[in-house]
């Protein structure tokens, strides 16, 4: 039996910690100058910051905004901040933003860039964000049709029965799955649209337009330019190369050979070639193909070149996603009698996926900085359009200001992809893999 | 390997056997490549047996039970579960699945859908039960077994024992007439094998057909009403509990016995 020694009568209050601990002193200790090597690191960090605003700042501050050519700009940099003086010129930007952004686009028609643009962001809102209403999907589906009429014009009905075609693939997938079995389903899946497309999608355009017509001013793709252009491309690969890079996944691992053996040489062809080469048989050699007189567009046919090519990636991104999952996965999903279209949809995919965003997002924001190299077939996205700003004899010469507002405006693009896959991975995250 | 003691009087009154087969496995044979990993198994299942598949690691009995719903295919032999012949027929295949249930031994819960979404998922995409009905079917088998509370979290966030309890609702919601069990208590903590026991008890105690495949004596001794051992890829004895543990008639029996018990 031990008598109580000490009984506590009164409780502490909490105190604040020493000041060295926390705030802003404590915070500079111990990430700024926790030891000499880390002091000396923090001074030279604080020089090159220095150096490089002094350099920069000046170039900024002097900056000429509104004048007809380089000479201009520079004589106004002189007269205002003396002979010696540096100073950028924006004045090109200010003089010529619209080509950069619509190319050489009527400009009595930027409402429907514009348009299509809003259009496109409502479009893609409830992919990207689970919580929207799920009906807002409806309007996904409809918007590429839309947006090709809003940004190419011609008749209404060209799009529509394009679309038709995938309700007809639709309705004999239905019928034919009924009666015949999955396979010939796929097949019909397949072959009653391009009959459409090739012999019905044309003359029924023609047909309804002669009766009820609504078109648009026709655009040509030669008058498409600027970031316009660059969205274009990129967000249809985009689109695009997902469903056609997790297909070439699922057959990548698949037991049919014949399914496998073309994945295969699909992705290792693809992979094994510069895209720079695709884009120069989709400008160049595609049409030695083509029966004489084919119209085969120029934007349609670097679409599906892009579109090809990060197609190949993504199926390794995602094939790496599919390695990664426990065969336990499968073996559960098959015990419960799902068939193996529904465990990958269900089970399989949205697991793999989620393990491969930061990859296929990686290849995305590759894809999109790669529509740049059409500029090299003669499209003229904002570095084809930078190259002929520089040669017109008021701004020749100027390098950094053009240069740098389209890195600008890309990094814009590319630093909200990454901040979305970074959001994306978060609100998947259950905890466990 | 414990011989953990079941502290409860097991209620046999609705374990009856019917004469009705449930599995059928006549002159089954497997290979992986050249290795021959099952060997003239022939062995019948009735409607409400619960029989334990025992033996040594690598003497094939979880390939066994894996032929029955077809993640192991067998390649020589006949397997008939609950009517229906197991063949490359895509169709047979999903229809023995949809009726017999399995509980692995790392549970395989898939980790990006709730508790409730696991139990609810091949009910409403394999039998076509409406979402609501899945859901309330869901929360019975959960309350059965004792964990509705947990029906909003992720696997992940959930302990071993748990888990398991979750794995053997989902199978349950299926509403199978046949379970199989792939040494579910293997990967578990001893605190937590209790309770994944009691839970397969209960499933026992209401008729459940069942194949289990474990190392659980008691559970063997307390529930099943065959018990089946195998070694090097054949069926070496097989004889009711007491029989099997009290007088052993192979050799091979009584080393594993003395192996497994003997400490």
């Amino acid at each position: 039996m031990a008598e109580t020694t000490y009984v506590r009568t009164e409780m502490l209050p909490p105190k604040p910690p020493p000041p060295s601990q926390t705030g802003v002193v404590g915070w500079m200790r111990e990430n700024l100058f926790d030891g000499w090597k880390n002091t000396l690191l923090t001074l030279v960090a604080l020089y090159v910051v220095y150096a490089l605003l002094s350099a920069a700042l000046p170039w900024f501050l002097h900056a000429v905004w509104d004048a007809d050519s380089l000479n201009e700009c520079r004589e106004v940099i002189k007269a205002s901040w003396g002979p010696e003086a540096d100073g950028a010129c924006f004045a090109v930007i200010r003089d010529r933003w619209h080509q950069m952004l619509y190319g050489f686009y009527p400009q009595e028609l930027y409402w429907r860039p514009n348009l299509a643009f809003v259009l496109m962001l409502v479009a893609l809102s409830p992919v990207l964000f689970p919580n929207l209403p799920r009906r807002m999907l409806l309007f996904s589906l409809v918007y590429p049709f839309l947006g090709y009429w809003l940004l190419w014009g011609g008749t209404m009905w060209a799009p529509v029965s394009w679309a038709l075609g995938f309700v007809l693939g639709y309705f004999a997938f239905v019928i034919v799955n009924d009666r015949g079995g999955t396979i010939l389903a796929a097949i019909a899946a397949v072959i009653v649209p391009l009959l459409w497309w090739f012999f019905g999608a044309g003359p029924f355009a023609d047909l309804v337009q002669s009766l009820i017509p609504i078109s648009l001013t026709d655009v040509e793709s030669r008058q498409f330019g600027g970031f316009m252009l660059s969205v274009t491309i990129g967000i249809t690969g985009i689109v695009g190369s997902l469903p056609l890079g997790i297909i070439l996944a699922l057959g990548r691992q698949s037991n049919l050979l014949m399914v496998k053996s073309l994945s295969v040489g699909f992705i290792e062809f693809i992979r094994g070639v510069p895209l720079i080469t695709l884009l120069f048989v989709a400008s160049t050699l595609l049409n030695i193909f083509m029966p004489p007189g084919t119209n085969f567009d120029i934007i349609l046919r670097v679409v599906i070149m892009v579109t090809l090519f990060s197609a190949a990636y993504v199926a390794e991104v995602v094939r790496g996603g599919l390695a990664a999952l426990p065969k336990g996965q499968y073996e559960a999903a098959a015990a419960l009698g799902l068939d193996y279209w529904k465990s990958m949809r269900l089970v399989i995919l949205p697991q793999a996926l989620k393990i491969a965003i930061p990859g296929i997002v990686s290849t995305f924001i590759g894809l999109f900085k790669d529509t740049t190299l059409v500029s090299i077939i003669g499209l003229m996205d904002p570095i084809g359009l930078t190259n002929a700003i520089r040669a017109n004899a008021e701004w020749q010469g100027i390098i950094w200001e053009l240069y740098g507002f389209v890195a600008l405006v890309f990094w814009i693009f590319c630093f909200s992809m990454s901040r979305y896959s970074m959001y994306l991975e978060s609100r998947l995250e259950t905890g466990h893999r | 390997m414990s011989d953990l003691v079941i502290d409860r009087e097991v209620d046999r009154s609705k374990m009856t056997v019917s004469e009705e087969k449930a599995v059928e496995m006549i002159d089954v044979n497997k290979w992986y490549g050249s290795f021959h990993v099952l060997r003239d198994i022939n062995m019948t299942v009735h409607r409400g047996e619960r029989i334990v598949i025992c033996g040594p690691s690598g003497s094939g009995k979880s390939t066994l039970i894996r032929c029955i719903n077809r993640l192991e295919e067998h390649q020589a032999g006949r397997i008939v579960v609950l009517g229906t012949e197991l063949t490359s027929d895509l169709k047979n295949i999903e229809k023995i699945r949809r009726d017999v249930g399995m509980v692995f031994q790392h549970f395989n819960l898939f980790p990006h859908l709730t508790v409730l979404e696991n139990c609810t998922l091949a009910p409403i995409w394999v039998r076509k039960v409406p979402r609501k009905e899945a859901e309330e079917t869901a929360m019975h088998f959960l309350e059965k077994v004792k964990i509705p509370e947990q029906a909003d979290k992720y696997p992940g966030q959930l302990s071993g024992g748990q888990q398991q309890r979750v794995a053997i609702a989902r199978a349950l919601c299926m509403q199978p007439q046949l379970m199989l069990f792939d040494e579910p208590t293997s990967a578990l903590d001893p605190e937590m094998i209790k309770e994944v026991l009691d839970t397969m008890i209960e499933l026992a105690e209401e008729g459940m057909t069942m194949l289990v495949v474990t190392h659980e004596m008691g559970f063997a001794r307390q529930v099943a009403n065959r018990v089946v051992f195998m070694d090097a890829g054949q069926i070496v004895e097989e004889a009711d509990p007491e029989t099997f543990f009290t007088s052993p008639k192979s050799d091979r029996t009584k080393l594993f016995l003395s192996q497994i018990l003997g400490h």
